[in-house]
């Protein structure tokens, strides 16, 4: 059973093949600045590395559901939630596809009002109620700024990765460990099959801090987009095109449709920027763009453009940015 | 195959969209069926077509502009109209927009078995994603969501869905809430003989008292989440465009040590 913690935040442990994936550390950066964090894990027990990292973030308890596979079923993985998660008037998840439907199930059978695809979240003072949870998004393809109060005595907010830098508490206890049971609903819907999606080398492309990202422009030619992603410590990215035309696979089609981003620092190399793909990237920190067509619109909303082809262009950039860290 | 088709109006992205008290106000010609339902209706059309008999149905809930979206959905081939209108619905969440549609859902299928709910996956101008799920729960259905491959037989569907760790295989049986991908299908184009149809075509309207819904349990006054402010975002400013005449990757270079990004 949970002990008694003052103003708890709840936070879903997101797991990436088994360990704590880095957008949790964000999540409980930002619970640790509400409240006192609490981390809830679905899956199998976590083991004592895990446990301590949540620590190190300020988790002062891991409730842990272990309820193993049963954790893909979005009914299922709520009804562990919800009973790992009493006494917390918010919950904050990594707003993923999956993620996104495990809070609307939540909500169904708790009453709790659901923003998803938030940059923060904070509690403000309400008339008549002890505190209001209001939370901040960038909507309509990031074209505008929106706080959305949420009513109620329990709040859900699933927060974008990349929009809270993860800092270790400063003086870390340890976490306590709780095994939580919960009775599982029976769903309709039978998974009769999990492929597992093999890690890109380096850092998956939702968390990375740099998006080195091609598009029709490259013809299809990747190795130069990789290699100053490599050497940014980035991921690589596309548009609809490129993964239309099968040149790259769809895990990594940044849009609305694919993979949201908010990374430090975007790189759009010959990529027209469509309103579609804008709209997975527009919150992006700094916008680079190379493009040929001095027209395209991803020189809108750009912080800095090259008009020029990437075949010119990037090589040049490695080199210059090879011999700065060499100096 | 009986199936229905939920079709959200949106607003044409390349607009200019503003928020006046909360919701979402825009022209009335700005907009049409949102992008990704295409994608829905589609796969509505081909079941049915592959069956060799059933009937889709298009539903859409929303202010008198909305009739839009369903009228898209006949040119593409959908055979009945339906439009839930009350001023009472203004402002409802997801949750409130899923017991509107849940209720006309029901009200079709009482008149005669459905076998399927198709929806997009997101609607462009909100796109939480959290509709489809809202949906199933609440007709307490199969939810079968972001399927980018879709077979339905012997009573029940199966999809394959990408999430962030893995490709699964998802199988339950009909009734089903499917909601797809636009990776599903390519929408087909409106024939010049739909189009005309679809423009004389009669659509049904349902008012909320139709459909048996109290309208004090949906709407703004309702609704879980409240918008209080609003703004544009402020373009991005001091923006710097150079063409490459020779140095464009090391002035490019140069940027990102300026400000601190390698």
């Amino acid at each position: 059973m949970t002990s008694v913690i003052s103003n708890p935040v709840a936070v879903l442990v997101e797991l990436r093949d088994g360990a704590v994936a880095h957008p949790t550390f964000e999540a409980l950066t930002l619970a640790r600045s509400l409240g006192t964090p609490v981390a809830v894990w679905l899956g199998t027990d976590p083991g004592a590395e895990a446990v301590a990292q949540l620590a190190q973030y300020g988790a002062a308890e891991v409730r842990v559901a272990a309820i193993g596979a049963e954790a893909r079923y979005p009914a299922k993985a709520a009804a562990a939630i919800a009973a790992s998660t009493e006494d917390a008037k918010l919950l904050l998840v990594v707003s993923t596809f999956l993620n996104k439907e495990i809070v609307t199930r939540l909500a169904v059978t708790t009453g709790a009002g659901v923003v998803v695809d938030a940059a923060g979240v904070e509690f403000v003072e309400s008339p008549g109620a002890d505190s209001a949870v209001e939370a901040f998004q960038t909507v309509f393809a990031a074209t505008w700024n929106v706080r959305t109060r949420i009513e109620g005595s329990k709040a859900i907010v699933g927060i974008r990765p990349n929009t809270t830098t993860a800092s270790a508490a400063d003086a870390p206890g340890e976490a306590t460990v709780v095994p939580i049971v919960a009775a599982l609903p029976a769903t309709r819907e039978t998974i009769i099959a999990v492929e597992p999606i093999a890690a890109v080398a380096g850092v998956p492309l939702s968390d990375a801090p740099v998006v080195v990202a091609g598009g029709r422009g490259t013809g299809g030619d990747y190795a130069l987009i990789t290699e100053f992603a490599d050497l940014l410590g980035g991921a690589v990215g596309a548009s609809r095109d490129a993964t239309d035309e099968g040149w790259i696979s769809h895990e990594h089609m940044i849009g609305q449709t694919g993979t949201t981003v908010t990374p430090a620092l975007y790189v759009a190399c010959g990529i027209s920027g469509a309103v579609h793909h804008r709209g997975g990237m527009q919150a992006s920190g700094t916008i680079v763009a190379i493009n040929m067509d001095p027209d395209a619109p991803i020189f809108e909303i750009c912080d800095f453009g090259v008009v020029g082809s990437l075949f010119d262009v990037l090589p040049q950039a490695i080199e210059a940015v090879k011999a700065h860290r060499a100096s | 195959m009986r199936i229905l088709v939920t079709v959200k109006f949106t607003p044409d992205l390349q607009s200019n969209r503003s928020f006046a008290e909360g919701t979402v106000t825009r022209t009335a010609d700005d907009g049409s069926m949102n992008e990704l339902d295409e994608h829905a209706v589609e796969a509505a059309l081909q079941l049915v077509e592959a069956a060799g008999e059933g009937e889709v149905f298009a539903l859409t809930v929303g202010g008198a502009d909305a009739v839009a979206a369903v009228r898209k959905a006949l040119q593409l081939g959908a055979n009945h109209a339906i439009h839930v209108q009350d001023d009472a619905v203004a402002g409802s969440d997801v949750f409130g927009t899923a017991a509107v549609l849940a209720a006309a859902i029901r009200k079709v299928r009482n008149a005669s078995p459905l076998d399927l709910v198709i929806t997009g996956m997101a609607a462009l101008d909100g796109l939480t994603s959290m509709l489809p799920t809202a949906l199933a729960a609440e007709l307490d259905w199969s939810q079968l969501t972001l399927a980018s491959s879709l077979e339905v037989a012997d009573g029940s569907a199966t999809i394959v869905r990408h999430l962030a760790d893995a490709h699964e295989t998802v199988t339950a049986p009909l009734p089903a809430v499917v909601s797809v991908t636009d990776e599903l299908n390519k929408p087909r184009f409106p024939n010049f003989k739909l189009i005309m149809a679809a423009r004389k075509a009669e659509v049904t309207v349902w008012s909320l008292a139709d459909l048996g819904v109290d309208p004090a349990s949906v709407g703004a006054g309702a609704a879980r989440t409240i918008v209080v402010d609003a703004s544009p975002r402020p373009p991005r400013a001091n923006q710097k465009i150079v063409t490459d005449t020779g140095e464009g990757g090391k002035i490019l270079a140069d940027f990102l040590i300026e400000r601190g990004l390698v």
